[in-house]
């Protein structure tokens, strides 16, 4: 499903990723871990198009088509989802009215109806509480004094609407509490089928307990050092992120 | 001549007329009112109150200054000016002259009618003998050209404990059948004790091509719990230019709001004066400004915070593409006696343009120790985090670019009362940022 071929990316003329390679299959679980200015939220916010980045060398091949030159939405039309690390605040803008619109773009750009309402509603409902989110957050503006758990949760929940073919999750386990990260595995793993992949990035091995891998990347920097089953992050917890410099 | 000269002689050839009553109050204090233009003249950039706005471009034209009477518009070239879906009362101006036909008045229980017929008539004139040109600013040269010129505008007079069921829709359309005209329209408008009024005030050119100059004076009398609320939507034609000079004089517990909506024109200046005569007054002014090109629009509002106990809450956002320009200098004077104010100002600015720019000068004169003020000034640009945010979520960059500004104008929207008004409000926002709307906030 998505091929990264030898990526160099950077920014300002630093260079930050020096040559990634991955391959991802659908109805896979990958998780990239590596410690602080890795590059691995350069890596996310470059699949999913972030203009802010410079793409020097290599390809990201999503479906048998290249996405260097294609716009975030449109990526994001094609089913790239990205859970941001630190989700923006939008005054104005109601949770709903947001989701809405980003659901009718997609419909829009895939030559299909608006979504009537009553459906809407059903679709917001059954999310929501599959999340087990206050319904209160959902009339209020985006993200807007939100508790960082509260902007994760909100994330998978935009997730579980627009049901990505590839989900990036950015250390969507920062700021959550035990109980609300098991929600949030839950509500990933719910949405896990044969047909869509996962990309879990994060600094420790705790969500990993919860969303299971079946790869792991160790990400140093700005090139994957190693690569192994789930067992590589039970070994990367014991041995500390100093044991992959030396490799 | 200059366009100062040939004021002045028009002045006198419009007070030599046989009709002029040369004893009248009105003939004195148009009188006088001449003197001070003649004395200090049209203002300059040299002029603290007009450093960051220029009047030289819009002066070099050779206005007409008694425009043709008599021009005729069709209904459907004007009805899309007005709110759509909605009753109201209507007064219309066409070319500076009263159209019966396209207007909806009344003295049933209060008086919306015309300021030359009110000022006339022995009933209104003991009313408007009391009230006209006592609040508006005597020294101000601009007030007073308008003063010396006026012909026309509304007389508005609701007596107490009158709720006026529909708003009042104030219109004043130029036909551009001459190529340069200027325009001076006045409005009185007394709102008696527990007296609540909507008011909708728009000045529109029908042709893109004539140049046009308002120059319009409004008065407005609010009395003991009174509630007015004023809109003002200046959307006009790329070469027509407004100066609006609105003076506010309030009494206890009343509530007046004024609303200013400037997307359109060359050049829009607003003098906006509120006068708290009494305590328990709450005084809100609001403004959304979104423009493009070269238009270049100017705040200036005072609140003068006289007697103890009251507040003002003042939100102007501004929206600045292209090379628009902006000016946003709101005063605040809290008197020794006016203890306990509560004084907020805010003023919001999106420079989205390469050239646009915008001088905002906040002034707070603060005389009395026990009172809260404060005052907000941002200018920034467009978000491009939430910008790649929402783009990351399928909304193509253009509508998310919407969305924000849209989000960022909102609380301002949000404070109409008037349904139909957001709508319209809305719309014209929409049009100017130059996107449909498959969105709602």
């Amino acid at each position: 499903m998505l091929e990264i071929k030898n990526l160099h990316a950077g920014i300002e003329g630093k260079d930050i990723l020096k040559g990634i390679n991955l391959t991802i299959n659908a109805g896979e679980v990958h998780a990239i871990m590596g410690p602080n200015g890795s590059g691995k939220s350069t890596l996310s916010s470059v699949i999913a198009g972030n203009e802010t980045y410079e793409v020097t060398k290599g390809d990201i091949i999503l479906d048998n088509e290249s996405l260097l030159e294609v716009a975030p939405e449109t990526r994001a039309h094609k089913g790239v989802f990205l859970s941001f690390q630190y989700p923006v605040e939008i005054p104005g803008v109601t949770t709903t009215n947001f989701i809405k619109t980003a659901i009718n773009e997609k419909r829009k750009a895939q030559g299909l109806e608006e979504l009537p309402a009553k459906d809407m509603l059903k679709l917001i409902r059954e999310k929501s509480t599959l999340l087990e989110m206050d319904r209160k957050f959902l009339s209020r503006s985006l993200n807007e004094g939100f508790s960082g758990g509260e902007k994760k949760r909100n994330e998978i929940f935009q997730m579980a609407m627009l049901e990505p073919k590839l989900a990036i999750l950015d250390e969507t386990d920062s700021g959550l509490d035990i109980d609300a990260l098991k929600i949030v595995a839950n509500g990933v793993n719910k949405l896990k089928n044969k047909d869509n992949a996962v990309i879990v990035i994060t600094h420790y091995q705790r969500l990993l307990e919860y969303i299971v891998p079946d790869y792991v990347h160790v990400l140093y920097n700005g090139k994957i050092v190693k690569s192994g089953g789930k067992e590589l992050a039970f070994e990367l917890e014991e041995k500390g992120y100093d044991w992959i410099k030396n490799l | 001549m200059s366009l100062k000269e040939k004021l002045i002689s028009s002045f006198i050839a419009l007070e030599n007329k046989g009709s002029v009553d040369l004893d009248s109050n009105i003939h004195n204090i148009r009188t006088k009112a001449i003197e001070v233009f003649e004395q200090k003249g049209f203002p300059t950039k040299k002029d603290e109150e007009w450093k960051y706005t220029s009047l030289k471009s819009i002066l070099k034209h050779n206005y007409s200054v008694f425009p043709s009477s008599e021009n005729s518009v069709e209904v459907n070239d004007i009805k899309k000016y007005f709110i759509q879906g909605i009753e109201s009362y209507k007064i219309v101006f066409i070319d500076g002259v009263y159209s019966s036909f396209l207007s909806e008045t009344t003295h049933d229980g209060f008086d919306i009618c015309l300021l030359s017929s009110a000022i006339k008539k022995t009933k209104h004139k003991i009313v408007t003998d009391y009230y006209f040109n006592t609040l508006a600013n005597k020294n101000d040269s601009i007030t007073a050209l308008n003063t010396a010129f006026t012909t026309e505008g509304t007389y508005i007079h609701i007596p107490k404990n009158v709720m006026v069921p529909k708003p009042i829709q104030l219109m004043y359309f130029y036909t551009g059948k001459e190529n340069e005209v200027m325009l001076q329209p006045r409005n009185l408008i007394i709102v008696g004790e527990n007296s609540h009024v909507q008011i909708v005030e728009r000045h529109q050119c029908l042709t893109k091509k004539a140049t046009v100059l308002t120059n319009a004076v409004t008065e407005i009398f609010a009395h003991k719990r009174a509630i007015v609320d004023w809109y003002k939507i200046q959307n006009d034609t790329e070469n027509a230019s407004l100066i609006d000079s609105t003076f506010v004089e309030q009494r206890e517990n009343s509530i007046v709001s004024v609303n200013t909506y400037s997307f359109g024109g060359k050049l829009t200046r607003n003098n906006l004066e509120f006068h708290q005569k009494g305590e328990h007054i709450v005084s809100n002014l609001n403004g959304i400004s979104v423009l493009n090109k070269k238009q270049h629009v100017d705040h200036h509002t005072l609140v003068n915070h006289i007697e103890p106990n009251c507040e003002s809450h003042e939100l102007y956002k501004g929206i600045y593409n292209n090379a628009s320009t902006g000016v946003f200098n709101g005063k605040v004077i809290v008197k020794k006696e006016a203890q306990k104010t509560n004084a907020y100002q805010q003023n919001n600015s999106i420079l989205i343009g390469d050239k646009a720019a915008v001088n905002a000068k906040p002034q707070l004169e603060i005389f009395a120790d026990d009172v809260k003020c404060s005052h907000g000034c941002t200018i920034g640009q467009l978000d491009e985090s939430a910008l790649f945010y929402m783009q990351q979520r399928g909304i193509p960059k253009a509508e998310a670019k919407a969305l924000l500004l849209f989000a960022f104008a909102n609380d301002v929207v949000e404070k109409i009362k008037i349904p139909e008004l957001k709508t319209t409000i809305t719309k014209l926002i929409a049009d100017k940022l130059g996107v449909e709307l498959g969105f709602n906030l």
